[in-house]
């Protein structure tokens, strides 16, 4: 006979541990379904993926990624007879429908833009953001209640509205469809997030951390990077996937405001038409392949992120 | 004991660190904000820059005050707000509850549960459209599965499309509410626990003395960001229903962009944008000082 376990107060009992896992992965199973579904209809090509009952089974194929890299155009039976049979596998995918590779497709030019615009704007976001918040959690600032309104105030207008204002101030600028114009512009949207949610996280930081820090001799910008920066890691960690999430699928500006050197892939995705109606294969495929960055980095940030804050120097 | 002050003093710090915040906010929003009111009182057009612009007074202003689907619009999207943020809410801080009593494999599938928030709401938008499709959909599928309610459509009828874009918004952004609270949860120190534990407190005075004072600024946050973008809610929307059938999904945002990119009445549609601007202005300023009240407690 085993003796009960004694739990410390922080510690859930083996029945309430059984009973959140059940709910928490039933829950998970279900809104997992679309994106599975995504996934799966990328592999599914062309014809399979509107077929009706929705296949479940099914022989995968890569067309929908070939059709999201390139753009094709049919040609007579004729014509294809006497080409020379194809020398790659894409070729041959895309010879089966009667067609033949034209060119590849934007989605990787845009993809690379939106790696640069997201990526760099989330960064600067989250540096300025950073600053902002400990300022605003720690010193007196005059009218720092009105400030911090304004910088939430910033995000209270549609962008369907700013765009005209925005893309006429950009042309006067020379920053219109520029990568730097889209990475300020992101930055500016990002950046009340940034410091409202950091500012909530840095004031829970007991601030006899850095007064102990710089008794013992830190300057007070020292104390900010040593001692507040590394407690608010699982802050920061939440506000940077929160920012990237946003200015990577960023939809209304890019779609209004570039048109070739700065555009993303966000208005590109849903609208990639195959015959007679969006091809939905490679709209999944390019879905998937788009959603990756991100989970990619979300995985790298997983363990700051799922690390409790433990204050076990400083009790009241 | 006395502290020597090295380095640079505190205010110099609140300034440096506060200052480029502030400019490239100014920089951005100010000009577009001066613009939209500026044309709110005019006829301009942006399609035809070069006809003269002529001022119009309020006209632009009363005529959307008396505008019936004007203020249908506003109902829809206060609708739409209010119920995402209720669901939202709920199964996002009941999500974090259970995740934080950090059963094994918690990470991963915290991790798993905030996918659908990471894709890109116009292709959500769309990629609903598919699944929720009668014919080659999975949704109908599924749920006829579970029980028979024959041939039925949630983007094209009336009474169910604007459940639709609530349980698609409901499906995507849950995640976000989960893992602020999930942040807060885990801002909660230990030793918190272990005091109440020596005073005896049952585990609903717990979480009603501890744990909820100590989640409620995330919670808050987390609601407070979220139905701002709910109230100017356009891509998800528009690729999913464009509004329809008839106008029962046109949300505020779908109205505007009719009107400034359809019918290209920019004066118009501007004096809608700074009725909007005034709203969310107003609805946040009472959110954030009942937001204060609550830190303060």
């Amino acid at each position: 006979m085993s003796t009960p376990k004694v739990l410390t107060p922080t510690e859930s009992s083996t029945q309430l541990k059984w009973f959140a896992a059940i709910v928490v992965i039933g829950y998970a199973a279900i809104s997992l379904i679309p994106i599975v579904w995504i996934f799966m209809t990328a592999f599914k090509g062309t014809a399979t993926a509107i077929s009706y009952p929705p296949a479940v089974f099914f022989d995968p194929s890569l067309e929908g990624f070939v059709n999201l890299f390139t753009t094709r155009s049919r040609q007579s039976a004729e014509y294809l007879a006497q080409l020379p049979p194809p020398e790659t596998w894409w070729e041959e995918i895309v010879r089966q429908n009667d067609q033949v590779i034209a060119g590849p497709s934007p989605f990787f030019g845009r993809f690379l833009n939106s790696v640069i615009i997201g990526f760099g704007s989330t960064f600067i976001a989250i540096v300025l953001g950073t600053m902002a918040a400990y300022a605003f959690s720690r010193f007196k600032i005059p009218l720092a209640d009105d400030l911090l309104f304004f910088i939430l105030s910033t995000r209270m207008m549609p962008p369907v509205a700013v765009a005209i204002p925005i893309f006429l101030m950009y042309r006067a600028l020379g920053l219109s469809d520029t990568h730097a114009g889209m990475i300020i512009l992101y930055t500016a949207v990002n950046i009340s997030l940034a410091v409202w949610l950091l500012k909530g996280f840095i004031d829970e930081i007991p601030r006899e951390y850095e007064e102990a820090a710089m008794v013992d001799g830190y300057t007070r910008f020292q104390a900010f990077r040593k001692v507040v920066l590394p407690q608010a890691a699982t802050g920061i960690a939440a506000t940077t996937i929160f920012c990237l999430i946003l200015a990577w699928n960023e939809y209304a500006f890019a779609l209004l405001l570039t048109t070739n050197r700065a555009e993303t892939a966000p208005p590109f995705i849903p609208n990639i038409i195959g015959d007679g109606g969006l091809d939905w294969a490679a709209v999944s495929a390019g879905a998937s392949l788009f959603l990756l960055p991100v989970l990619i980095f979300t995985l790298f940030l997983r363990k700051h992120l799922l690390r409790g804050i433990t204050f076990g120097a400083v009790r009241k | 004991m006395v502290r020597r002050v090295r380095g640079l003093s505190d205010r110099a710090i609140a300034w440096i660190f506060v200052t480029p915040t502030i400019l490239l906010l100014l920089a951005i929003n100010i000009y577009p904000l001066v613009w939209t009111v500026y044309l709110s009182f005019t006829n301009y057009r942006a399609n035809r820059p070069n006809r003269e612009i002529e001022w119009v007074g309020t006209r632009n202003y009363e005529r959307i005050l008396s505008d019936e689907g004007v203020w249908e619009n506003l109902q829809r999207t206060a609708h739409f707000v209010t119920f995402t943020m209720l669901f939202q809410v709920l199964l996002g801080f009941g999500l974090a509850l259970l995740l934080h009593k950090r059963f094994k494999g918690h990470g991963l599938w915290t991790t798993l549960i905030l996918l659908p928030m990471m894709l890109s709401p116009a292709v959500v938008g769309m990629y609903w459209k598919y699944l929720f499709d009668p014919q080659i959909g999975i949704f109908n599928y599924l749920i006829n599965g579970i029980w028979d309610f024959g041939t039925f459509s949630m983007t094209s009828e009336v009474a169910l499309a604007p459940w639709a874009i609530i349980i698609v918004d409901t499906w995507m952004w849950t995640p976000y509410i989960m893992l602020l609270c999930l942040a807060g949860l885990r801002s909660v120190p230990d030793y918190l626990y272990e005091a109440a534990e020596i005073d005896r407190a049952s585990t609903w005075r717990k979480f009603w003395n501890i744990t909820l004072p100590m989640v409620l600024p995330f919670l808050m946050l987390a609601v407070m960001f979220r139905a701002i973008e709910n109230f100017k809610m356009f891509d998800l929307v528009f690729e999913l229903t464009s509004g329809g059938p008839g106008n029962t999904t046109r949300l505020a945002s779908i109205d505007l962009k009719e009107l400034a990119f359809d019918r290209w009445q920019t004066g118009r549609s501007s004096a809608l944008a700074i009725i909007l601007f005034v709203t969310v202005f107003g609805a946040m300023n009472v959110f954030v000082k009942l937001m204060n009240r609550v830190k303060a407690r």
